[in-house]
């Protein structure tokens, strides 16, 4: 009795609204993942940075504590020291790797023999574990044994310096091994954009007389404006997110020279069992880079992603 | 000479790529003396030495079994996750398409340390820390936007009379789905595969966080925490980054158009 009303209703559906909700079931386990394990986290992390909860003292309960974390980060030298060097990462890593995948894409565009080696030799650092670069790089400066060490003294042992124990230098090896492994994903990018550039351009320019450097300026850099900025944006958001290199390479030191916010908040939460507050400093993180994106998406404009479909 | 200057701004490139990690290569397959001898020893005598201790000292190969166990299972869950709703987003009416992209995207773009408290609380209430499903279903969730971007821009490229024909012949959504489009996107997901596969392999902070015990810990969290009793063991830690890295390369030097490809497809056409 009950079964035969509804049974109808499914019947009448129309094509489009089946379409609808087949489409709908296909999205669903993963959005459903996508809500568990990173949206509902994000909004769980800001109501764990209103409390005060210690990981190591149960006992202690979770009392509610308003936004006593956030006036305690501000006056968090440390973690003010953290957001400083994760700007200045970002700036300079992102900087550089933008422009030397510029001038890798530049060199990719071109038709040659070996092209392919070339492609598949750039792609070696992007795909290498941060992990097994890191400590590529740790050795590379290692104060005793480094290439760098032998490279720049020979074998005046006199002379080795303790890279990683310098601050500034300490924090240069970073962007360094962070500006090897990822100018090539730059360069992907930015590639991409130089083939759309048609040829005809530049031999308009080269009957006109223009030369190589005319030819860059007034053509390949405007043209390639848009693809340096979809670089750029990629670029910074992975940025943000720098924490193996500091975790093997430096552990956040000499004196928090390379202390970012990413492994002081997981100093925090994780080593430290803050984890009201270390969600505090996760917050900060996630509203810097939220928006930083935000202003991108602005520069780029509406017509890059808006409407991808 | 316009060319001469091509080509060693070619070559350079291509040495300074790849010297840092044959320089590791080289450190993995020395001995302990050459290893700490100054000047260094820039040709290796080839022993596997390292190679050995790292398997019977530090457990080289249980921490392979976990990587390849952990980035084997996220790329099937996430490829066949993708597949659908990739399916969904690049051929199907459907509301709010723009915002669910937008939503994917944002999420390739959190920093994972806001996420990562609570993912851990979730875990532990759950009692999967230390499992390898525990690490999965994050590692599924944080390639999901990267496996559907690619699913969908290959799926966006397929003729729309190919399923209007599958439609007239009687095939219903699932049946165009897996008999029509599956096939011909192939390769699309052979690439997303590859991506999904690299980023598992690789992962390190969540690998760190939710696998506590070394029994189910993967390279990278071995990779870093390899210790020796006075002195860092750089010969087991360049032979376990060579192990960790060799699959990687021959990916690389196989596929790398499909890897070009696939990367500039998630990030720009998307």
């Amino acid at each position: 009795m009950h079964g035969q009303p509804v049974r109808l209703r499914v019947v009448r559906l129309s094509l489009l609204t089946r379409e609808r909700v087949f489409a709908a079931a296909l999205l669903f386990p993963g959005l459903l993942l996508v809500v568990i394990f990173a949206f509902y986290p994000i909004l769980y992390s800001f109501y764990l940075s209103l409390h005060r909860i210690i990981l190591g003292l149960p006992g202690l309960g979770q009392p509610f504590v308003g936004l006593r974390n956030y006036a305690d980060l501000l006056h968090d030298r440390i973690a003010l020291h953290a957001l400083a060097n994760t700007l200045l990462f970002v700036l300079s890593s992102t900087l550089l790797e933008v422009m030397f995948g510029l001038c890798i894409a530049l060199v990719m565009n071109r038709h040659f023999r070996g092209r392919g080696f070339l492609r598949a030799s750039i792609l070696v650092p992007w795909a290498i574990p941060t992990v097994v670069s890191s400590q590529m790089w740790r050795f590379i400066f290692h104060d005793k044994y480094g290439l760098l060490n032998f490279i720049l003294f020979g074998p005046d042992i006199s002379r080795y310096q303790a890279w990683l124990a310098a601050p500034s230098i300490a924090f240069a090896a970073i962007v360094t091994a962070d500006v090897w492994k990822t100018s090539s994903f730059a360069a992907l990018l930015i590639l991409a954009g130089l083939q759309t550039i048609p040829d005809d351009l530049y031999e308009a320019a080269r009957i006109d007389g223009a030369s190589a450097w005319q030819q860059f300026r007034k053509i390949t850099l405007p043209l390639v404006r848009p693809a340096l900025l979809v670089a750029l944006l990629f670029r910074t958001m992975d940025a943000f997110r720098v924490f193996d290199l500091v975790f093997v390479m430096t552990q956040g030191g000499p004196a928090d020279s390379t202390n970012v916010l990413q492994f002081y908040g997981y100093k925090k939460i994780f080593a430290e069992g803050l984890m009201g507050y270390g969600s505090t400093v996760s917050v900060l993180v996630f509203l810097v880079t939220f928006v930083t994106a935000m202003v991108y998406l602005r520069l780029l404009g509406k017509g890059m992603f808006g409407n991808p479909a | 000479m316009k060319k001469t200057l091509f080509f060693s701004a070619a070559f350079l490139i291509v040495w300074l790529s790849l010297l840092p990690f044959l320089w590791f290569l080289a450190t993995s397959l020395k001995t302990e003396v050459e290893i700490t001898a100054i000047p260094p020893v820039l040709l290796p005598s080839a022993t596997l030495h390292f190679y050995r201790t790292s398997i019977e000292q530090y457990d080289l190969l249980h921490y392979a079994k976990n990587s390849v166990i952990v980035a084997g299972l996220t790329t099937c869950i996430t490829l066949s996750v993708s597949l659908f709703a990739g399916y969904a987003l690049a051929r199907l009416r459907l509301r709010a398409k723009g915002l669910i992209l937008g939503c994917l995207l944002m999420v390739s773009m959190f920093p994972q340390i806001s996420i990562a408290g609570p993912v851990w609380r979730i875990l532990q209430s759950l009692g999967w820390l230390n499992s390898y499903q525990g690490l999965i279903l994050p590692y599924v969730t944080l390639t999901l936007p990267l496996g559907i971007w690619i699913v969908a821009s290959f799926f966006r490229e397929l003729p729309a009379e190919l399923e209007d024909a599958a439609r007239v012949d009687g095939c219903g959504h699932l049946q165009t789905l897996f008999r029509v489009m599956l096939p011909l996107a192939a390769p699309g997901i052979f690439t997303a595969a590859i991506l999904i596969f690299i980023y598992a392999w690789n992962e390190f902070l969540f690998a760190l966080l939710i696998m506590t015990q070394q029994d189910y810990q993967t390279l990278p969290v071995g990779i870093a925490l390899f210790q020796g009793q006075y002195t860092l063991p750089w010969g087991e830690i360049a032979a376990a980054s060579t192990i960790a890295t060799v699959p990687l390369v021959i990916l690389v030097f196989f596929f790398q158009k499909r890897i070009i490809r696939g990367l500039s497809a998630g990030a720009i056409k998307g």
